[in-house]
């Protein structure tokens, strides 16, 4: 990198210092008022600077989109994601070509077509086919690209699979929480933003005894390898916006308005460490919504592990209810008996538990209405 | 002015033009009606703020190319926004790209571009002895330079100026307990905006006024020179669309002073549940953009229109495809109202009105191609003169090409998610925007320079300025787009925190900044060549370019109603440059086709029996007007 970098400024430095000297002693010859002489020496010098800044430039391009390759698209690790690569490599490659071929027009026909004393131009209005041709192949050419992108967009923002894996992601200044459905049920409990304080960040509505079992983290995220999931976003006090580099996910979260983002993906912490050769790598997630001061270090580690291994670690995960026992006085006194089990004996609850999810259906939709 | 002098003495005044009272030095040069005064000072106060909005990117671009450096030597201007071991405040930081932002969008390239240029050169132009109304236009300058003062003075406040992004969006930009700069800086920032706003309908409306009615005998639409086209529909997007930014930011003030909730809704924030229920933040996104991608085009199109105008007249040629030109003006104009909502992909919108706005987004990529085809191929074949303001339109045309085709990977909202606020975006708007509006707006300086002061510009530093100019930005903003396919997040303070950002691009970081440094020192050359010129430069002649348009008609230095005697009448198109048979290789637009059979086309022959009717009429000279 450090290289290029060298290697291009001396160019540049070296064509500007060219130019300026070009230019003091041009300067210094011309301080009459000289109206035919101004059509010469730096006519010729400008048509001819055309064309060698098409060329250094050209050069200097490839060259350093060469050597930044290694950075761009970092590893995609899920499957829209390598799609959306396929298809910005394709309208890249696409773009590239029209940047070369009119930029190359561009610069030399205004070295060709320089003033030449005594030539006359071409009176050359207008040519219908020529406009036509051009008007219709960008036109072709974009109906392309969005039928392709459209049905990318599509997919990607279609509902999620009934088997979802749900999280809750909350943006706050200036970190994210990340809140998990539950160590039992595996549903979200409802929130209201009026009931966030120091104990209770996310807002959890312990009159939803879909709550009981959730917890929460503020410094990892752990999802299950290639299985669908569901990101529910939403934002405590400005707008934030979670981005996953690697996973190609980004989504604002809104006060007031909770969004979704559905993936998959298929590539653990692990297996990534050995794709990109990092023994340290981690997912990151990152806030790409400017929030205030701390915008730029919302992070928070994503952690993709198998499945297995990622129940295990739910498992051991506490509830909050369990972990902030003072939360107690929220819930509701006939719904008290079934949250016993998460605030001191959390084994003999056990058996309750199934019984709870199923005989729960109809005063769970009044739940989750106010969580979407 | 011209109602002033007319009611005392309404008979002479018809009978001279040229002979009015001399006037005060406030009525001369501070409270001028006159368009050409009113021009130069939009430009002026543009050229000024330029260099604030660059300096500020210039400091903000030290702190993410160096940051390490000790910047202790800017506390003399930062004071103490330079913290105690010498680093930039992260507050401030954010002020300094909101600021920068603002500026260089509305005060420079909106106001600086558009009202320097539309202001001299629409009643020039067109032929007119002065703008529709000359107060309503003394008026537009004036609340223009309030709102200046304004957002100058709220840069130096304690809690400093507004700082959420130039797109102010709330809840961050309505709380103030959410970020210093949505503090009193924020209340600055509305009212300097809001200010601004009305200035831009005043002038507006001046612009579609004399374009449609001040229009001299002959000149008819299909004659009118691209930089008008372009100038008029300009004002026409302005016209439509600041007003919906003037209530987007009413509702704003609403919300931060009288608690009310269009853009708030359940927000817990240091420790307290809002009461506001029921807004939308997405509300005001969809408000600014309404005005926000408009102006894009806004800052965009009076420099392609000016353009097109200098490609033509120094290619020795007419432009190629003018009516094409003007169709893909209109096109472009309709277009910018109906794509907002790519700036919103991923902010929780409906997914299908994503669907909707690439669609209609990528449309835009057309006639956008058909200009810059039509530009290269006015080149081919001619007979190039490298002005400067050649050089600087020959610049535009490659960065428009350059940015614009990037426009295709963010219009697409599959792609959009990767890219959505990365230094991809910033890379792209700034060549497609920025970068190309700024070379419009240099290139009509020198173009027009001997028009405005009577005096020619130095060639030479414009030729070092441009070369200097358009390697800088080129070498700023190209490796800036690969930062953002890394996934670099743009409005970051430092890219420390995170493992995908922290040890890789920190030197191509630094080699921005300097070229951003670079480029910036360059500017100087033209400051100087500006003000040295204004005063010392070459005596211009009449006609420097050898170009066709009307303003060339006019004396070097036009008093007030431009034309001494009557306003010359138009027959013709501005761009019969080179045309088979004429003797010179220019025809200005008021050179009857009686006068030149012998390079007349056979349609054209048919329009010499129409001559006499266009002199016949007589109606839009202002000053022969019974008041």
């Amino acid at each position: 990198m450090v290289y290029i970098i060298a290697i291009l400024s001396v160019i540049f430095l070296g064509l500007a210092v060219m130019v300026i000297s070009r230019m003091a002693s041009v300067v210094q010859s011309a301080s009459g008022p000289v109206d035919e002489d101004r059509i010469g020496m730096s006519n010729r010098l400008n048509a001819g600077l055309m064309v060698v800044f098409f060329v250094v430039g050209l050069i200097a391009a490839i060259w350093s989109f060469l050597h930044a390759r290694q950075f761009f698209l970092p590893e995609a690790a899920s499957p829209h994601g390598r799609h959306t690569d396929f298809l910005f490599w394709l309208s890249m490659s696409i773009i590239t070509i029209a940047f070369i071929v009119t930029n190359a027009l561009l610069f030399f026909f205004a070295w060709r077509y320089q003033y030449r004393p005594g030539h006359k131009a071409s009176y050359y209005p207008e040519n219908h086919k020529l406009e036509l041709i051009w008007t219709v192949i960008p036109a072709v050419v974009m109906a392309l690209l969005v039928f392709t992108g459209w049905r990318a967009w599509r997919d990607i923002m279609a509902e999620a699979p009934e088997n979802a894996q749900v999280f809750e992601l909350v943006g706050k200044q200036f970190n994210w929480i990340a809140r998990y459905p539950g160590v039992d049920n595996n549903k979200l409990g409802a929130f209201n933003y009026k009931l966030i304080d120091s104990n209770n960040e996310t807002g959890i509505d312990y009159t939803d005894e879909s709550s009981f079992d959730d917890f929460v983290s503020t410094s990892e995220l752990h999802i299950p390898v290639n299985k669908p999931i569901l990101l529910k976003i939403r934002a405590r006090d400005v707008l934030h916006s979670v981005f996953i580099p690697h996973l190609r996910v980004k989504m604002d979260a809104v006060p007031g308005m909770p969004t979704r983002f559905q993936f998959t993906a298929d590539k653990t912490t692990d297996e990534m460490k050995n794709i990109t050769g990092n023994p340290n790598f981690t997912y990151e997630i990152a806030c790409t919504e400017v929030c205030g001061q701390g915008h730029f270090s919302m992070r928070i580690r994503l952690i993709v592990e198998d499945e297995a291994s990622w129940q295990a670690w739910c498992k051991e995960q506490k509830p909050l209810l369990t972990s902030t026992p003072e939360l107690a006085s929220r819930i509701p006194a006939n719904l008290k008996a079934k949250a016993a089990k998460y605030l001191s004996a959390p084994e003999t609850a056990a058996p309750a538990d199934t019984t709870t999810a199923s005989i729960v259906k109809n005063g769970e939709t009044v739940a989750s209405a106010s969580v979407r | 002015m011209a109602t002033v002098a007319a009611n005392s003495a309404t008979v002479a005044h018809a009978a001279e033009h040229d002979h009015h009272e001399p006037q005060s030095f406030w009525r001369t040069y501070i409270f001028s009606e006159d368009h050409k005064t009113i021009a130069k000072q939009y430009l002026i106060s543009g050229i000024i703020w330029s260099v604030i909005g660059i300096s500020l990117s210039v400091m903000f671009r030290l702190q993410l190319g160096f940051p390490n450096m000790k910047l202790d030597f800017l506390r003399p201007i930062l004071g103490n926004w330079i913290n105690e071991t010498g680093k930039l405040d992260p507050d401030f930081y954010l002020a300094l790209v909101t600021m920068h932002g603002t500026i260089m969008v509305f005060f420079v390239l909106t106001a600086g571009l558009s009202g320097t240029f539309s202001n001299f050169l629409i009643p020039l132009q067109v032929g007119a002895r002065d703008m529709a109304s000359g107060f309503l236009n003394m008026l537009s300058y004036w609340f223009f330079f309030l709102a200046s003062m304004i957002m100058l003075g709220s840069l130096f406040i304690e809690t400093g100026p507004a700082a959420g992004g130039w797109v102010i969006y709330p809840p961050l930009s309505a709380l103030p307990q959410a970020h210093k700069g949505s503090e009193l800086g924020m209340t600055l920032w509305l009212i300097s905006m809001a200010l601004f706003i009305v200035s831009q309908l005043l002038g507006g409306i001046n612009y579609i006024t004399t374009v449609i009615n001040l229009r001299t005998r002959g000149m008819s639409f299909s004659k009118l020179p691209l930089t008008i086209w372009a100038f008029f529909l300009t004002a026409v997007l302005g016209l439509i669309s600041f007003p919906v930014l003037l209530s987007a930011a009413l509702l704003l003030i609403f919300d931060r002073s009288f608690g009310t909730s269009f853009y708030l809704s359940e927000i817990y924030i240091k420790g307290e549940a809002l009461p506001n229920v029921g807004g939308s933040p997405i509300l005001f996104q969809h408000l600014f953009w309404f005005l926000g991608h408009p102006e894009v085009y806004i800052v965009l199109l009076p420099a392609l229109g000016m353009t097109s105008e200098i490609i033509a007249t120094n290619s020795r040629k007419p432009i190629f495809g003018y009516r094409a030109m003007i169709a893909s003006m209109m096109g472009i104009a309709f277009l910018a109202f109906i794509v907002w909502a790519h700036h919103m992909f991923v902010t929780g919108m409906n997914p299908f009105l994503g669907s909707i706005f690439m669609f209609l987004t990528l449309i835009i990529a057309v006639p956008s191609a058909v200009k810059a085809f039509n530009y290269i191929t006015t080149l081919w074949r001619g007979n190039i003169r490298f002005t400067p303001a050649m050089l600087f339109s020959i610049g535009l045309v490659s960065f428009f090409i350059s940015g614009g085709l990037t426009g295709i990977i963010l219009g697409n909202s599959a792609l959009d998610i990767q890219l959505h606020d990365t230094y991809f975006v910033v890379a792209h708007f700034h060549l497609v925007m920025g970068a190309a509006s700024a070379f419009g707006l240099l290139a009509g300086v020198y173009h027009w320079f001997p028009k405005m002061f009577g005096r020619m510009m130095n060639e030479k530093l414009g030729y070092v300025h441009f070369w200097l100019t358009f390697i800088g930005i080129y070498l700023v903003f190209f490796p800036m787009h690969y930062i953002g396919i890394s996934g670099f997040p743009r409005r970051y303070y430092a890219f420390t925190s995170y493992d995908f950002t922290k040890n890789i691009f920190a030197d191509m970081n630094s080699f921005i900044s300097l070229a951003a440094i670079f480029t910036f020192t360059a500017q100087w050359i033209f400051v100087w060549n500006f003000v040295y010129s204004m005063f010392k430069g070459r005596k211009a002649p009449q006609n420097p370019w050898k170009s066709n348009t009307l303003e060339w008609t006019a004396p070097i230095n036009p008093g007030h109603g431009n034309w001494p005697g009557e306003i010359p009448a138009v027959y013709r198109w501005a761009y019969d440059y080179s045309k088979p048979g004429a003797k010179d290789d220019f025809i200005p637009q008021n050179v009857p086709y009686s006068q030149t059979p012998e390079s007349n086309l056979p349609h054209e022959n048919e329009l010499i029996g129409l001559e006499k009717e266009i002199e016949a009429q007589n109606l839009n000279d202002q000053f022969k007007q019974p008041h």
